[in-house]
């Protein structure tokens, strides 16, 4: 009954018909990600235009939820700018550690409110986050690597 | 669902066992019965342990090894009672029997034993007589295999990074067993004259495999090595006797064997035990303690710092004297071999009904030959994670992932897979609502 509140039907249609799975070229950023307690794994390349997002891509092995997460946020932060990708990202983290008592912002988050139902699994939130830490942390590490170097 | 099957036989009363779990009356997600089908990680416990450690709490506690009190001669007694019961189940002496918090910790003891002994050789410090066989070299080898749990794998690889000695591994087979006559990773071509340490599992807690201990030992034994064996899900589940097996040392945890958490066993020959220096230090281990240095103790009390887990090691005594006490329903068969035969009769009515759902596959031996309950599998098309969240929204409770042995994984090609495991309790209807829920994750994610 609950079953399906966690598995939203957009959950399983990003997981069976991954948008932009793959690593493609080039890229600024590669990072290699894993979920130490389940073995899933992802590894993320992110491409970035000045301030605008061109491309995330990825490729790894894990669950539903996990891979549903890693296309979901292709499909949201592709095209935007960096500020709307963490802006996103933090809403995102927000709701997933809320144990289902944050009301997701649909506004912020588009289709990926679809993980609300996770909150409420404690042990799936690893695995709907892989994908968002993995991202975070290479933007982050790219926009650190295009600032230029400020002479003291 | 009815399922179609011969009457499963050899098994324990079922109904008498589960009335003394007092969590297997409770239900989960929503009004499901509890299907509890991860005993491998931990067991549950019955009335009896959870009383005993009560009547300790509530009749006798005190610290052990301490004070002149009443009430500290009866907590003592306890204690070592306790101890004298867990050694008996395994036809060994009290003295050759250490409680440490879990079954990882007796395993580092052990490991820790190797590093701390080369340290000190290192800087010629004091070291117990016959301490020397703990020493390592630079190139000395311990071997090890590839399906270990990560608590008797991770261990020797510290050790290794701490002395230079080269970490070496058996290898595995398809089905699942102990490669032991391959030419690249079996024991002739793995085992040499520098091995010191070989460390193997009894039964591996993924695949169920019973490993041939006894043959390796003979193999380690011919080269000088110490063995090592991780006892975790072979003394919960069959008789176990060391000595027999050719074990140097044997380590098990009390919670997978119906015992409290915070209570491992491990077992070493006397005279190893005795030309050990100690592994965690403090009070209850010394002999003299000067400024200028300390003298330890005898085993086992050497490797016991700091006040012992007295509650938890008797109930561990409990579970023991309970595991004693049960009967196969038919009366043939007692103790621990009366569970063997019920874990075996339950092992081979899964086996047989998960083969009959197309498109999962055992990780392990497909039949009951030298094998335990630990039943892991793969469905197609459907993530391990995603399996048993299916499971447990019907409130069948299997453990999913690496189950802390990544290598055994990565050797089979999968990132993680599902695992039942059967104890005292399961019975056929069980086993039932596993492949009942297996088939209903199947239909939900749409691939059968």
């Amino acid at each position: 009954m609950d079953l399906e509140s966690l598995y939203q039907e957009i959950i399983l249609d990003h997981y069976k018909h991954p948008r932009g799975r793959g690593l493609r070229e080039p890229f600024a950023v590669e990072v290699h990600h894993v979920n130490p307690t389940c073995g899933d794994e992802l590894t993320v390349r992110v491409t970035l235009d000045g301030d605008v997002v061109t491309d995330i891509s990825y490729d790894g092995q894990g669950c539903s939820i996990s891979q549903a997460s890693a296309s979901m946020l292709h499909e949201q932060l592709v095209g935007g700018t960096v500020a709307h990708g963490l802006a996103t990202t933090d809403a995102f983290l927000a709701l997933m550690q809320g144990r289902g008592q944050v009301e997701p912002d649909e506004d912020v988050l588009g289709d990926a409110v679809a993980f609300a139902g996770v909150a409420k699994y404690p042990a799936r939130v690893k695995c709907a986050l892989l994908g968002w830490m993995a991202w975070k942390d290479a933007v982050s590490q790219a926009v650190a690597s295009e600032t230029p170097e400020v002479a003291p | 669902m009815t399922a179609v099957h011969a009457p499963v036989t050899g098994l324990l009363d079922v109904e008498a066992v589960r009335s003394d779990f007092p969590i297997l009356t409770r239900t989960v997600r929503g009004g499901n019965r509890l299907v509890y089908l991860d005993s491998g990680a931990t067991s549950q416990k019955p009335v009896q342990v959870l009383d005993a450690e009560r009547e300790f709490y509530t009749r006798h506690n005190a610290a052990v090894h301490r004070g002149a009190h009443l009430l500290a001669e009866e907590a003592t007694d306890a204690y070592e009672q306790a101890r004298a019961t867990i050694a008996a189940l395994i036809a060994a002496e009290t003295r050759e029997l250490v409680f440490t918090k879990n079954a990882t910790e007796a395993l580092n003891l052990v490991s820790y034993t190797f590093s701390n002994a080369t340290a000190k050789a290192q800087h010629g410090r004091p070291l117990p007589e016959g301490a020397e066989r703990f020493v390592l070299a630079p190139g000395d080898e311990i071997v090890v295999t590839e399906m270990e749990h990560h608590a008797n794998l991770v261990p020797w690889q510290e050790v290794c990074d701490k002395t230079g000695a080269v970490l070496r591994w058996i290898g595995v087979d398809d089905d699942g067993r102990l490669d032991l006559d391959d030419p690249v990773h079996g024991l002739d071509a793995v085992l040499g004259e520098r091995t010191r340490v070989v460390a193997l599992t009894h039964q591996s807690n993924v695949l169920g495999t019973v490993t041939p201990v006894r043959r390796v030992a003979d193999a380690a034994h011919a080269v000088g090595a110490l063995v090592v064996v991780d006892a975790c899900q072979s003394v919960p589940h069959m008789p176990v006797d060391p000595a027999a097996l050719g074990a140097d040392y044997l380590a098990f945890s009390g919670h997978k064997m119906l015992g409290p958490s915070g209570i491992g066993v491990l077992w070493g020959r006397f005279d190893l035990l005795e030309s050990m220096p100690p592994f965690l230090t403090g009070g209850s281990m010394i002999e003299v303690v000067r400024m200028e240095g300390s003298t330890f103790a005898p085993p086992p009390q050497r490797f016991e710092a700091g006040v012992p887990m007295a509650a938890q090691a008797v109930g561990l005594g409990a579970a023991v004297d309970y595991l004693q006490g049960l009967r196969s329903a038919d009366g043939s068969l007692a103790g621990l071999a009366a569970v063997a035969a019920h874990e075996h009769a339950l092992t081979a009515y899964a086996l047989e009904s998960l083969a009959r759902v197309p498109g999962v596959r055992i990780v392990g031996p497909s039949d009951t030959a030298g094998r335990g309950s630990a039943v892991s599998f793969l469905v197609e098309g459907i993530h391990a994670h995603d399996v048993g969240q299916v499971l447990d929204d019907r409130g069948v409770e299997v453990r999913v992932g690496h189950h802390c042995a990544w290598p055994l994984h990565r050797r089979f090609g999968v990132a993680a897979t599902t695992r039942a495991t059967f104890y005292v309790y399961n019975d056929p209807r069980d086993v039932d609502d596993l492949v009942a829920g297996v088939r209903h994750a199947q239909y939900f994610f749409g691939v059968a």
